[in-house]
């Protein structure tokens, strides 16, 4: 019933948790899971019994390590309960994960330019996005956005994959000051943008899909909503888009997303 | 009439997405019964963001009974669950009398499916919109009028409110009106943090719902009866049954581990009943 690309339900183990600025990045071994990660796709891990809400979690990177067959990394920021125990488990804790879940975001068949657009730890899955990018020959260009250097992921990083970074803070601790949408018009059109992948709050989403729809791009968004069960049973992450002929209906971000096109996303009026 | 379940493991009404969803973590045919989210006879967009949020052992949700409408779920969700040779129960639920002879009588026509699952006490705001069955004489009302457009054979359940108070009177009023079985508990009423209307599930419920099911065993010790509210782990569900109930539905721990309702029917199947927590 299972197909190969279907989501595992596995006992993982974190192998290693280590925390660069304000995100954690745990290492974890998966069994299969790795092998059919895409980039976009997640994974919901069990925090406890007692936390009934799985957490869903960004896969940053996949690693093939000898002995432990490939691992998963995922960047992790503390913001409550489940987060927290998550980030404190010391190395060898057993993990219930389940994945990978969710749609990936497609990949376009020419080698065209590519801008993708991250805001903190939610940036994750474009790292892995932008390898296959570049395996294909696209041009990419990344710009990454956080509130301060603490929160910027992998900057470093991403120059390795991407032809030109930019980076911005709110408080202009590293790169450029200020918010995404004051860079995003001129980035797509100095990189002459055919397809624009963003990942991160609403209102970056909203941003990128806005920018992208002005200069004649494509977008692809991951959105992140707080799941109960992430696997589609619950009906608790809905998604308003707007589907043929103007008629809205709700979509499951854990299923029918969490990657969707930015132009068919109902963005809430005061979100961007 | 029985409700004629391969074991006693069904999967609650709103835990199990369309059936689909839950295949990939076990095949929904080997579970005793599959439940679906309530349907009404037009679709239902349902609550706004934030829909669940996380409490002490619980889960509370306004979902707000989201569903695609019977004709939309008679073409694209049940097919595929008669297809898997999935027993299904679709719940239903109305606004008026009227409404829920209507969806019973289109269920009816519809050949395969196992029963039809009378939801009587939505928790959230829907509450508000849908026929108030809150007095006993009423939830009899609703139960007889889904079963007069039922072919025979086609067993009803009613799931009835979760207070111990009445659950009982309540579960004899049904009975009379023709329901095969009981489903005993429900999410509680409660509140978002917002404040909007919510229903409550998981852990938290649980010692309610048992003694819904004891009052209603009490009262009615030759009542079939099914226990829902809670229930987890095998010890959960070992308990209900030695105390009277035929079957089990699981639900919030379903949304934790996809896989909780196929390792129970697993665990009862063993011989020697396992000690440790499902």
């Amino acid at each position: 019933m299972t197909e190969e690309r279907g989501p595992l339900h596995v006992t993982g183990e974190l192998l290693a948790t280590k925390r660069i600025g304000a995100h954690h990045h745990l290492t974890v071994v998966a069994r299969g899971v790795p092998e059919r990660f895409r980039p976009g796709t997640f994974v919901a891990v069990s925090t406890g019994a007692e936390r009934l809400a799985r957490r869903p979690l960004w896969i940053h990177r996949v690693r093939p390590t000898g002995g432990y067959g490939a691992t998963l990394e995922l960047v992790v920021e503390e913001r409550g309960p489940g987060t927290r125990w998550l980030v404190s488990q010391p190395a060898g804790t057993r993990l219930d994960v389940i994945g990978p879940l969710g749609r990936p975001f497609s990949l376009p068949k020419e080698p065209v330019a590519c801008v993708l657009v991250g805001e903190g730890y939610a940036a994750g899955p474009l790292f892995p996005l932008a390898e296959r990018l570049r395996e294909r020959g696209c041009a990419i260009t990344m710009v990454l956005v956080a509130p301060d250097e603490a929160h910027l992921l992998s900057a470093l990083e991403a120059r390795r994959s991407a032809r030109a970074v930019t980076v911005v803070t709110a408080d202009g601790s590293v790169g450029q000051r200020g918010s995404v949408a004051d860079v995003l018009d001129e980035t797509l059109e100095r990189a002459g943008a055919a397809v624009v992948y963003a990942a991160g709050p609403d209102e970056v989403l909203h941003a990128a899909a806005a920018a992208a729809e002005r200069a004649g791009a494509w977008s692809q968004v991951a959105l992140e909503r707080p799941m109960a069960c992430a696997t589609g049973l619950c009906h608790g992450c809905t998604v308003p888009v707007a589907g043929e002929g103007g008629h809205t209906r709700l979509v499951r971000s854990c299923t029918e997303g969490p990657v969707l096109r930015g132009d068919r996303v109902v963005w809430d009026g005061g979100e961007a | 009439m029985s409700l004629a379940l391969a074991n006693p493991v069904m999967v609650a009404s709103g835990c199990g997405g369309t059936g689909r969803e839950l295949a990939a973590y076990g095949d929904p045919a080997e579970l005793g019964g599959f439940v679906t989210r309530s349907i009404t006879l037009a679709p239902r967009a349902g609550g706004h963001q934030p829909r669940i949020v996380e409490t002490p052992s619980g889960l509370a949700h306004a979902v707000d009974l989201h569903n695609p409408g019977v004709d939309q779920f008679l073409a694209l969700e049940l097919p595929w669950l008669l297809q898997q040779g999935v027993t299904t129960f679709v719940s239903v639920v109305g606004r008026t009398l009227g409404e829920y002879a209507e969806i019973a009588r289109r269920l009816g026509r519809t050949p395969g499916i196992a029963g039809v699952e009378v939801n009587l006490s939505p928790p959230d705001a829907a509450a508000s919109s849908v026929f108030d069955a809150r007095e006993p004489f009423h939830a009899a009302s609703v139960v007889a009028a889904v079963h007069r457009d039922l072919p025979r054979g086609v067993p009803v359940l009613a799931k009835v409110r979760p207070d111990p108070v009445r659950v009982a009177e309540t579960a004899r009023a049904v009975l009379e009106a023709g329901a095969d079985a009981v489903v005993v508990g429900n999410a509680l009423p409660a509140a978002m943090p917002d404040g909007r209307d919510a229903g409550l599930s998981g852990p938290a419920v649980r010692p309610l719902a048992v003694r819904c099911l004891t009052e209603v065993r009490a009262a009615l010790p030759d009542a079939t009866v099914v226990a829902c509210g809670g229930l987890a782990t095998v010890d959960d569900v070992t308990t209900v049954l030695e105390l009277g109930a035929t079957a089990v539905q699981i639900g919030t721990a379903l949304l934790h581990d996809p896989t909780t309702a196929h390792r129970l029917v697993g665990a009862l199947a063993a011989p020697v009943a396992g000690e440790d927590e499902a």
